[in-house]
């Protein structure tokens, strides 16, 4: 059966409850919360001057209800060492999310630590240390003490590059301006560290640096370009799943013709109407069906083109757009370069296009028409481009990326109201740091480490063995390495620190590597590790990030961290200091000088240090003005500080001045040269099955803490496999049967998912998963600035064993919404 | 499989760290008159009343009939599935009952007979009442809250409890 609380009521926030400021730490959306606490032996009552809601609780509530959570809204944690009640729900005046919550936001309250009700009773709560053959609990003083010995004399063997680290570089939780501030400060500032690598990719590189180089920052646009916009081209995103209430809230009234008001009143006397939508996705996704619905199959064009043929289209679309003069020749004029060397460069007919893409010549068309056909009166047709990892995770990302954006530029829509060419994004952003040292391309981090390279990794927040390619070979590599320093650990009294250091030294000499692993929960990575630190996240700390239109919040800290556990930020420092203290203690003063100005005693310290000082617009940014400013907050850069309100940039780019020396956007010669990564083609011609991947609306940036709880666990035990029936059945498949995905590059596991709408011979599986991580089975091929292809994967299915209990009560119905009949 | 052991752990540790809970609120909600010493303890979980919903003969497969319960306030849709499935009543163990307001956000679910599954038009959550009440795609951080039915000899069937709180109160049965 399905799993079901019994939960038949729940405590009733009092008037007199404190209210917290929240961001959804999860996705980019960001979606604005509210944390209520009171404390734990205190309730309010039904009537309305009894409760905070000021509602009269004995009647049913109606839909989008104020004054209704669901049992996953609720928790009892700690606040300042007392259990108090908590309520986290959404905000229904935050312009984002207008009171919606995602199935993963409203379970920020379950997906706390409680000691009282025993939820994520996984989370770190103590520093750990290797002794005794397994991670032991000790103090802070000692592991990171510990951590910068070894850190130093690596230094000293190995120079800087012997350092190795992965770390977050993203807003939310495993991040924020913080927390990536203070790794930066660490690992840019008092270290000139090359060899680091972010979260989800081999190399410290950005996923979009063709649109950076054009000049186009990626999030320029605002959410309210969505109901503003005639035509939606969405690439390789799958909004409804991953950034949930950004589609519900802002794209479907626009397809459901409910933003016309808005219209009129931005547009005057243009002509207006209920948007159309172009898919470009092989796959038919959640997010099609959704839209068929609101906006009807006819104003919905999905080309579902062959996987990594993106390039090829969007230089058809470019061609076809250009040759019937739908272009914006006033801005490509005074804002741009190089258009028409592009034109030139890029030049491919909508017949070649039809034949790499597979699709049919007059869709192709009918794309062009829908972008940028003038409107009746010839006004120019407003067109917002949206792409996410299926563009950036796929076939010669850098180009793909700047052939979608010429598309855009050509046809006007950068810096204007109805546009934009935006990635959707994965988590909210809150990077500022000081420059990266290394160069560009930055080193293939997991192809030193694989190679030997290194003897020390610090890891922050970060999973490669379940968040990398070539993860099979990285993962046996890895383990034998990290274990060559187990076993020299064990071989010596852990008392004798001065023992443990040399046995560690000498095993790193012979090809070890001595692991520092910072996070909130275990990781699979993190079971190599020798230190483990326990870190606080959203809601323990106070934390500011930006979402998807950058819209700065700042999340209250409203509960205690778990233990021991401390803010990253604050661990930063205490690594910062004991490596100050080890410097000096070997006679290197001048190198431990560069450890100084790490005095932070809160996160709001290192936010001054950071933001404050260091982002653009960060002089007018406090946190007593954002606690102000609440869910709705202001969108970046600050350029002012009025009327109580630090004054914001609602769209980028709307003078016409890009970011390069000469203030102009740059057109991009990008032409198709088939399967870029190294042996791509190849693995597509030896092996059946496409595994394309990606993510999913029940566990969509969630799944480190999903994985603890039993709601979300209970839906998706493995990563699911969703293939075309007949294929299931060739392969005498059922559904939730366990079947290994295998190629050249490794194996992995998945659940079978019979899927009408996918095609024959092309599967999607669930990415990053923790019981069957996709990366297994995807090659070591990048492009030339280190950016994985994950999507374009090839590989053989065969059954591994019949569904197990943990599958038999689940359902494989299609996920698609559809109309009553 | 020690993964499945430690999660067969954690959700029985969770399971008995809530119904504590549910316990301890719930006597907190005792509000205790100074003067009325003899006031009985309160019970643990709501009291739900047990209604009559149809007769097992008024129902064909598949054609879903509406409901009230606890109250008139809650609608719900009584099935029969036409093939016996965990949870299910009557002879043929096909008769199932769900709250028909959405657990997201409290738009009513509509059935499709097609797949046998429970739709949402505010924002496309789908629910599988043969699995019972498992969101199938959706925003909902629940599955569907079940009627919990009885048949008694007459076919006559009864709802008796619910196993999950229904959309938009926040206790399943509402007093004033």
């Amino acid at each position: 059966m399905a799993y079901k609380r019994n939960i038949d009521r729940l405590p009733i926030p009092p008037k007199d409850a404190q209210v917290h400021n929240v961001v959804c730490h999860y996705c980019i959306v960001g979606c604005g919360y509210h944390a209520l606490s009171w404390p734990v032996d205190r309730q309010g009552g039904m009537q309305p001057g009894q409760n905070a809601f000021n509602t009269d609780l004995t009647k049913q509530q109606g839909t989008m209800a104020t004054a209704w959570f669901s049992p996953s809204m609720y928790n009892i944690v700690k606040q300042n060492g007392r259990d108090v009640n908590l309520v986290v729900m959404p905000d229904h005046d935050c312009v984002v999310n207008s009171g919606l919550g995602s199935t993963r936001g409203a379970k920020i309250a379950e997906l706390s630590y409680s000691t009282v009700n025993g939820t994520q009773p996984e989370r770190l709560t103590e520093p750990l240390v290797w002794r005794y053959g397994t991670l032991t609990p000790t103090s802070w003083d000692d592991a990171i003490g510990l951590a910068a010995e070894v850190t130093r004399r690596v230094v000293e063997t190995q120079g800087e590059d012997g350092l190795i680290v992965s770390a977050f570089d993203h807003g939310g939780a495993g991040g924020g301006y913080e927390n990536t501030w203070a790794t930066g400060k660490l690992y840019f500032e008092s270290m000139k560290i090359k060899n680091i690598r972010i979260h989800n990719r081999p190399a410290y590189n950005s996923e979009v640096h063709g649109t950076r180089d054009m000049g186009v920052g990626e999030l320029n646009n605002c959410y309210e370009d969505a109901e503003l916009a005639d035509t939606i081209m969405a690439v390789g995103t799958n909004s409804l799943e991953t950034q949930t209430n950004y589609f519900l809230n802002h794209w479907v009234p626009n397809l459901r013709g409910a933003s016309a008001d808005k219209k009129k009143a931005e547009f005057g006397t243009e002509p207006i109407g209920p948007a159309r939508i172009i898919f470009v996705d092989p796959r038919r996704t959640p997010t099609i069906a959704a839209c068929e619905a609101e906006a009807g199959p006819a104003n919905v064009l999905h080309l579902a083109i062959n996987s990594g043929t993106d390039l090829a289209l969007f230089n058809a679309l470019f061609t076809e757009i250009a040759a019937k003069g739908w272009v914006d020749r006033a801005f490509i004029a005074a804002s741009t370069g190089g258009y028409d060397a592009a034109v030139k460069a890029n030049h491919t007919t909508i017949e070649q296009a039809a034949q790499i893409t597979g699709l049919k010549p007059e869709d192709i068309r009918k794309a062009a028409e829908w972008i940028a056909q003038p409107k009746q009166g010839g006004a120019r047709r407003r067109t917002m481009f949206a792409y996410e990892k299926g563009l950036i995770w796929g076939n010669d990302n850098y180009r793909t990326n700047q052939a979608l954006v010429n598309i855009a530029l050509a046809t006007g829509n950068v810096g204007r109201p109805g546009g934009g060419c935006v990635r959707m994004g994965g988590h909210q952003e809150g990077y500022v740091r000081p420059d990266y040292p290394g160069g560009k391309p930055a080193p293939y981090v997991d192809q030193l480490l694989i190679g030997g390279k290194g003897g020390v990794h610090h890891i922050w927040a970060c999973d490669h063995f379940k968040t990398t390619l070539n993860a099979t070979e990285f993962k046996r590599v890895y383990k034998h390495r990290t274990d060559l320093v187990k076993a020299a650990m064990d071989s010596v009294p852990a008392s004798d620190r001065e023992g443990q250091i040399k046995a560690i030294m000498d095993a790193i000499g012979q090809g070890g590597l001595f692991v520092v692993d910072v996070d909130i929960v275990p990781s699979q990575i993190g079971s190599s590790a020798h230190i483990v630190l326990a870190a606080a996240t959203s809601g323990e700390a106070n934390l500011t990030s930006m979402n998807g239109e950058r819209r700065m919040r700042l999340t209250e800290r409203y509960m205690d961290p778990p233990g021991s556990a401390l803010p990253d930020s604050l661990i930063v420092a205490r690594l910062a200091q004991a490596l100050e203290r080890s410097w000096r203690a070997a006679g290197k003063a001048e190198i431990a000088d560069k450890f100084k100005g790490y005095d932070w005693k809160t996160e709001e310290d290192a936010f001054i240090d950071g933001y404050t000082k260091n982002a653009d617009g960060g002089q007018f940014v406090t946190y007593e003005r954002l606690r102000a400013m609440g869910t709705n907050g202001f969108q970046e850069p600050a350029t002012g500080f009025q009327d109580g309100n630090i004054v914001g940039t609602k769209r980028l780019f709307t003078d016409g001045k890009f970011k390069t020396p000469d203030g102009k956007a740059k057109f991009a010669v990008a032409e198709w040269r088939g399967l870029q990564a190294p042996g791509k083609q190849a693995e597509k011609d030896k092996f059946r099955f496409l595994i394309n991947n990606g993510r999913s609306n029940q566990v969509w940036q969630s799944v480190y803490l999903d994985q603890h709880n039993d709601f979300a666990w209970d839906r998706f035990p493995f990563a699911y496999l969703q293939m075309n029936p007949q294929d299931v059945a060739e392969l005498k498949l059922n559904q939730g049967d366990l079947v290994e995905v295998y190629n050249d590059n490794g194996s992995t596991q998945a659940m079978v998912w019979p899927t009408p709408s996918a095609r024959r011979n092309e599967t999607f599986m669930l990415f990053a998963y923790p019981t069957g991580a996709v990366g297994n089975a995807v090659s070591k091929g990048v492009n030339e600035l280190i950016l994985p292809n994950y999507k374009q994967t090839w590989g053989n299915i065969r059954k591994l064993a019949d569904a197990p209990q943990v599958t038999r009560h689940l359902s494989f119905k299609s996920e698609e919404y559809k109309l009553p009949s | 499989m020690k993964r499945c052991d430690k999660l067969v752990d954690a959700g029985r540790r969770a399971f008995f760290a809530r119904t504590a809970a549910v316990a301890a609120g719930a006597a907190a909600t005792v509000t205790m008159p100074s003067s009325a010493p003899r006031a009985a303890p309160s019970p643990a979980l709501v009291d739900y009343p047990s209604s009559k919903l149809a007769n097992v003969s008024e129902l064909q497969s598949d054609v879903p009939k509406d409901v009230l319960y606890p109250d008139a306030d809650s609608p719900g849709v009584l099935l029969k599935l036409g093939h016996r499935v965990e949870g299910g009543v009557g002879s043929d163990g096909d008769i199932v009952a769900f709250s028909t307001l959405c657990p997201h956000k409290g738009f009513p679910l509509f059935y499709d007979a097609g797949d046998k599954s429970l739709s949402c038009p505010g924002h496309y959550s789908r629910f599988d009442p043969e699995k019972g009440g498992l969101q199938i795609f959706g925003h909902a951080t629940q599955n569907l809250p079940q009627f919990r039915l009885v048949v008694d000899s007459n076919g006559d069937i009864y709802a008796v409890a619910v196993d999950e709180l229904i959309y938009g109160r926040l206790s399943n049965v509402l007093t004033a």
